[in-house]
């Protein structure tokens, strides 16, 4: 594998580990099946895309894209929290409403960004390659919101947020008003795929309408991934163990698609990330049969 | 002061399985009463316990707590005037959560739920002499996930929770149901003490005639509904389990008896 291939791993890997701890939050702390994050990821790439196409500053069009995705899924929240709607369906509802939303704020399938300016063509200083430039940007952005998400759910919000998603019924009894706390929770993990949506377009030269296809399942992998690399209770490990998951994620993709001798071509990236965590979900199983034989 | 007055649900209205749980049920407690409530298998208790908490919606009738009217607050925000200690173990605590930060959780009952620190360094102090009391050692295990305890530790530490923040009313729901009776004494025990100390307005659901009697200074008797016994003071000190069961019977005997007349 090539060091240029390296580094756009690890430029995708970041972007997504910022999908992933939205999911983390969506159906680790909140334990809220949501597949929001397929039309919000892509809906935060049309937002900022659309922006920067007309001239607006990236940065600005990065933030609006973010409370874009938060948008999402409050509408995603309030359909389950208030119309009663089960929440998985609730957010395969948004979905496909966004994909219409999407094409919408778009006016077409693909907004090129070739040569408008971007966060990160700001941002890169003259003497470094865009390609290591770009990942270097990525870690800050991503460091940053790990961090203030840790402190967050140290919070007496935060601490509501995973109370609700915990037990519900004593979180009620103990005075957190629990809707209020999943439209809260729902806001901030689709913020975060918004603001990942927003990233992506910014490095990849441009908004596809299809740019959202199985964000959902990457997310989770990485999510996945990561908790059984490092499993963790605390909240710090907890964050870090899934932007690790997401990194190492893309790397093994990248390893796949890059050694010609397995002869894995791009259109099997599905079935490597099915693949991938299924490996991911049995490596606990097997470690417990092993210590189990051990014990006996 | 708790006053509950002519409260009706009925479940499954209008289908074969239709269930008066509630029918027109009326109760006072004072406060810094703690009341016992009793009844067989079916007779509202549990009902009448999840209507005063808030978690079912009552069909028709009022509950008003120090004179305000609560009938249609939901649950969390019923809170500040409620606490709660459920019947399930698991139930009263969050298992993901440390016990420092169930306990937090709890001080922060019917407050503002900002951006400061859940758990802060003072409240560490606070919270281990809270535990040292139940003389279980938790108070070096601030930090651990609250899931590792057992059954009755979790209940123990439940009855703190509920105890943390001032309430108008606490309601336990047979909470020591659950448990061994060697750890149901032990929760039993606390509970008068917590209850003696905090002079707290109690209302305490059992299904042990005995639990009903020896603890707090009223018992009242459900049945179908409704309130059909209501002893306190020297009248109930006099009582035991057989003169109890022997009342029972007569009300029940009563009632069939009603029955019988409007069947026949």
């Amino acid at each position: 594998m090539s060091l240029f291939s390296l580094f756009g791993a690890l430029e995708v890997g970041l972007i997504f580990s910022l999908v992933a701890l939205g999911v983390f939050i969506s159906f680790r702390l909140l334990r809220f099946p949501d597949l929001t994050v397929d039309g919000s990821f892509p809906l935060g790439g049309a937002v900022c895309a659309v922006l920067i196409a007309n001239g607006m500053d990236p940065f600005l069009a990065t933030i609006i894209a973010t409370l874009a995705g938060a948008l999402a899924g409050m509408v995603t929240a309030v359909l389950n929290v208030h119309l009663k709607i089960m929440d998985l369906l609730a957010s395969i509802l948004m979905m496909i409403a966004l994909y219409s939303i999407n094409l919408r704020i778009m006016g077409r399938p693909n907004i090129p960004l070739i040569m408008e300016p971007t966060m990160f063509s700001i941002l890169q200083p003259q003497w470094l390659a865009d390609y290591i430039a770009r990942p270097l940007i990525l870690v800050m952005v991503v460091i940053a919101a790990k961090l203030l998400l840790d402190a967050y759910f140290t919070t007496r919000q935060g601490l509501a947020i995973r109370a609700t998603g915990s037990n519900p019924r004593m979180s009620r009894s103990q005075g957190v008003n629990t809707g209020a706390m999943v439209i809260l929770g729902m806001a901030i993990s689709n913020a975060l795929v918004g603001l990942a949506g927003a990233m992506f377009v910014q490095t990849q030269g441009g908004a596809d309408i299809s740019m959202g296809i199985g964000t959902i399942v990457i997310g989770l992998a990485a999510v996945i991934i990561g908790e059984s690399i490092l499993p963790a209770r605390r909240i710090f490990y907890l964050t870090l163990a899934v932007v690790i998951g997401a990194v190492i994620y893309r790397f093994f993709i990248a390893l796949a698609l890059n050694s010609d001798f397995i002869g894995l071509q791009a259109q099997d990236l599905n079935l490597i990330t099915a693949v991938l965590v299924v490996i991911a979900l049995v490596i606990p199983l097997i470690k417990q049969r092993l210590t189990r034989r051990r014990h006996v | 002061m708790l006053s509950a007055q002519n409260l009706k649900i009925t479940f499954n209205p209008g289908t074969p399985i239709e269930t008066k749980a509630l029918q027109g049920l009326s109760l006072e407690i004072p406060t810094g009463q703690f009341v016992t409530v009793i009844g067989t298998n079916g007779a509202g208790k549990s009902t009448f316990l999840n209507a005063v908490s808030g978690d079912l919606p009552v069909d028709s009738g009022a509950i008003l707590i120090d004179g305000d009217d609560v009938t249609r607050l939901p649950v969390w925000s019923r809170a500040t005037r409620v606490a709660r200690v459920f019947q399930d173990p698991m139930a009263g605590t969050c298992e993901d959560l440390t016990i420092e930060e169930n306990m937090a959780l709890a001080q922060q009952r019917g407050q503002r739920r900002g951006l400061r620190r859940a758990v802060r360094v003072d409240m560490r102090d606070e919270f281990r002499a809270h535990l040292a009391t139940l003389g279980l050692g938790l108070e070096d295990r601030l930090t651990d996930r609250i899931g590792l305890l057992s059954g009755g530790q979790r209940q123990a530490v439940s009855l703190l929770m509920a105890a943390l923040q001032p309430s108008r009313i606490l309601l336990l729901d047979e909470h020591t149901a659950a448990l061994d009776p060697r750890t149901a004494d032990f929760v039993l025990q606390l509970t008068a003490r917590i209850v003696a100390e905090k002079q707290l307005t109690t209302m305490m659901v059992t299904h042990s005639m005995r639990q009903a009697l020896d603890i707090g200074d009223r018992t009242v008797m459900l049945h179908q509904g409704q309130v059909v016994l209501d002893v306190a003071g020297d009248e109930r000190k006099g009582l035991d389990v057989p003169d109890l069961l022997h009342m029972f019977e007569k009300v029940r005997g009563e009632k069939l008896a009603d029955d019988a007349l409007l069947l026949g």
